[in-house]
């Protein structure tokens, strides 16, 4: 019974979804652009928003979401080989980050979470430092300022405000920018994805609310946290949702634009609902067969978002061999990045672990630096000693 | 110099850092068309308009959390939390966040917000609105923690809060609110005494006495009290709580050879402690006697008929003081 989506049971009736009487519309049934067999279908609100999506534009998504899954792949190993301590796989959400992130614009500024290495990768993070945070080499990767893409939230909600409070930042400024905070199912539980939405409405903040349902947080299913459909919570902050297949990259590219025009035009806060699936454990230390059920796994294999958008441009004819073996290749090449930046990252020197806790020289710290900086001499030679202490 | 109350001068202190830097904005319940329920900020909304001095919905974690995204875009945020009691649902936020983006981002995010936390009992007021929450953040590293005594302190280092790179709390002693004092306004920030740094305010040769916000006043007395009686108190208004300036204190304690500390927070694992420990590490050789901690009860904040024993009186401190200094006490003949 939890394997069906929030709130099936407890949905109130709200007449048919698609047809949406507004552009102010609330969750309703899932919007879909592509079918699980790869079928284009119209809807009325949603096509035109993604008119320009031509051919070649959707083979760059599909090579988008190909790398990504090929970067989730290569990280799981390169854990498995004990070059990384942790890695938590996107497998599955490749529509949902892929779709959303190629909906910004580049002064848009993304505050994402853990799982969100997809939306990091298409921003311009180098896929080694996607990884480092997760080799212990760091506790975040990239700086923030050089992509537009806050480190990446480990505390489930927190970064919904602060992009909540980056937006009202932006309001301030008179820019027409917008700030997207992506969260999952189980974080709309927190009382800060709450209290950000408040806020967001109060200000009528250019925020947008991206959150994947893949339902799981970890061994928890959907309806624990939730018994209305997640996209219908954020009526009742007066923030109007959307609630779209969110293995559909066209569907999710549709809806985040939707939402990013109107914040970047005063029309304030969206929430957007991608119902997708975490095909994979919570983390490479998870094991999912202790709590789900394997033909749930099957089913949503079967609503694949690659194999969903492979069909769609075999349908139009534009799965060539040329561009299967480039897709591939570019693939391979990220891989291989990944790989040899990931074993050949610097290691981080013993006194690195003072750095950076204050801008300005704190008394209290530095004496502490001191003394384990003598400590460390005392050994004769500082790098030896510190190898000895990781040791024990 | 002007005469002006304790409020006033941390008003004219938030006015000035708005007049200064377009990029400060002071965030809270209350403080906009109300001016604060203690009147703090009063008239500035009017003056800087309400996308400087914002009203938020009442919500702590929301305060901050939206604060960090704002020092995200390059914002320096004032924050008031309207009670000290109501500072706990934000505690995430600042622990997990305010405290460590700077650390976790290798530099490249600032987090240059101040958070004003009235503090302190004495007012006769219902629960959660006479605490001394202070020693949860000084155990936080990259948070800076400061508290003020005077008017001048209080109108100088809320400046010197707003202008720091790294997030501040600034604890402000609410019963001093009304007191009054001279304020020189024309003070310039890079010359007045850095906010890191303690300040002896009364010398004295027998007795160290630290005391920081509502307490230095009561300290101050009790050397004047012992005084009369020949005893030569030192008091040292800490001001900076976080990073302690062990300078200032070493010097002291190397004249007089004795410490007493006192706090209005519960006694376990509060500043007393830490100052306690880190003296008697430092100047061993020099103590006389074991430090002595006059402080609040580890009780919770008690009901307002019964505050008057828990906070540190003048009396207590005075004990405190014997007790250092191997003069009858009320525990004389108890060891330790």
């Amino acid at each position: 019974m939890f394997t069906d989506d929030a709130g099936k049971a407890g949905m109130t009736a709200e007449g048919p979804g698609n047809s949406a009487k507004s552009n102010r519309r609330t969750g309703g049934d899932l919007v879909q652009l592509i079918t699980p067999g790869g079928e284009r279908v119209s809807h009325p609100e949603f096509d035109s928003w993604v008119q320009d999506i031509g051919d070649e534009q959707l083979a760059a998504l599909y090579e988008d979401m190909v790398a990504i899954r090929r970067i989730d792949s290569e990280a799981t190993a390169l854990q498995r080989q004990g070059e990384l301590a942790l890695w938590p796989p996107l497998l599955g959400q490749e529509a949902s980050q892929i779709g959303s992130a190629r909906a910004l614009r580049q002064d848009d500024f993304v505050f994402p979470s853990y799982r969100d290495n997809g939306v990091a990768y298409v921003r311009g993070v180098k896929p080694a430092d996607i990884v480092k945070a997760w080799r212990g080499n760091a506790l975040a990767g990239w700086d923030p300022y050089s992509v537009n893409v806050a480190t990446q939230q480990i505390i489930i909600g927190a970064q919904s405000l602060h992009a909540t409070g980056y937006a009202m930042g932006i309001q301030n400024d008179g820019a027409d920018s917008v700030a997207v905070a992506y969260f999952g199912d189980g974080a709309t539980s927190e009382g800060d994805v709450n209290e950000a939405m408040v806020f967001a409405a109060s200000f009528q903040a250019p925020v947008v609310f991206f959150c994947q349902n893949n339902h799981w947080a970890i061994s928890e299913p959907v309806l624990l946290q939730s018994h209305i459909q997640i996209a219908d919570r954020a009526s009742g902050f007066g923030i109007p949702s959307m609630r779209v297949d969110g293995n559909d990259v066209l569907a999710v590219m549709a809806a985040t634009r939707i939402a990013i025009d109107r914040a970047r035009h005063g029309g304030g806060p969206t929430f957007i609902e991608a119902v997708t699936y975490r095909m994979g454990p919570h983390t490479t230390a998870d094991d999912p067969t202790r709590y789900r059920d394997a033909n749930e796994l099957e089913d949503w294999a079967a609503k694949d978002p690659i194999s969903r958008l492979k069909a769609l441009l075999d349908r139009k004819g534009l799965l060539t061999a040329d561009l299967e073996a480039a897709v591939a290749a570019n693939a391979d090449a990220v891989a291989r990045e990944l790989r040899s930046g990931t074993i050949n990252m610097p290691e981080p020197q013993p006194l690195d672990i003072f750095k950076h806790v204050y801008s300005t020289p704190n008394s209290s710290l530095d004496r502490q630096q001191d003394h384990y900086t003598r400590y460390l001499a005392s050994f004769g030679d500082p790098a030896a000693a510190a190898s000895e202490e990781g040791a024990r | 110099m002007t005469q002006m109350t304790f409020a006033r001068a941390i008003y004219s202190g938030l006015r000035k850092s708005l007049e200064n830097d377009p990029k400060v904005i002071l965030m809270g319940e209350d403080i906009g068309t109300l001016g604060g329920v203690f009147r703090v900020t009063d008239g500035l909304q009017k003056d800087f308009g309400k996308h400087r001095v914002v009203d938020t919905p009442l919500a702590e974690s929301g305060i901050l959390g939206t604060a960090v995204g704002l020092a995200y875009r390059g914002y320096r945020p004032v924050v008031e939390i309207q009670f000290d009691g109501f500072i706990y649902p934000a505690f995430d936020q600042i622990v997990s966040q305010v405290a460590k983006m700077h650390y976790r981002t290798q530099g490249a995010v600032k987090m240059p917000i101040t958070i004003r936390v009235p503090f302190g009992g004495g007012i006769g007021s219902p629960e959660h609105h006479s605490e001394s929450p202070e020693a949860y953040f000084t155990h936080t590293s990259g948070l800076r923690v400061i508290s003020v005594s005077n008017p001048q302190d209080a109108y100088t280092m809320i400046q010197q809060a707003i202008a720091s790179d790294d997030p501040v709390l600034y604890f402000e002693p609410k019963r001093r609110y009304h007191d009054k004092g001279e304020v020189d306004e024309s003070l310039d920030l890079s010359s007045a005494l850095s906010m890191e740094k303690a300040r002896v305010v009364t010398e004295g040769t027998d007795v160290t006495l630290v005391a920081y916000g509502p307490l230095v006043k009561t300290a101050r007395d009790a050397a004047l009290a012992a005084a009369d009686e020949g005893v030569s108190v030192e008091v040292i208004d800490l001001r900076s709580l976080a990073p302690l300036d062990f300078a200032t204190l070493e010097a002291s304690v190397r004249k007089t050879g004795r410490l007493v500390i006192t706090h209005e927070a519960s006694q376990s694992g509060g500043l007393g402690a830490e100052v306690a420990a880190s003296i008697t590490e430092r100047c061993f050789y020099h103590l006389e006697a074991a430090p002595v901690r006059v402080t609040g009860f580890d009780v919770p904040y008690p009901y307002s008929k019964l505050e008057m024993h828990h906070l540190p009186g003048l009396d207590r401190i005075l004990d405190g003081v014997d007790r250092a200094l191997g003069r009858p006490n009320s525990l004389s003949g108890l060891e330790g």
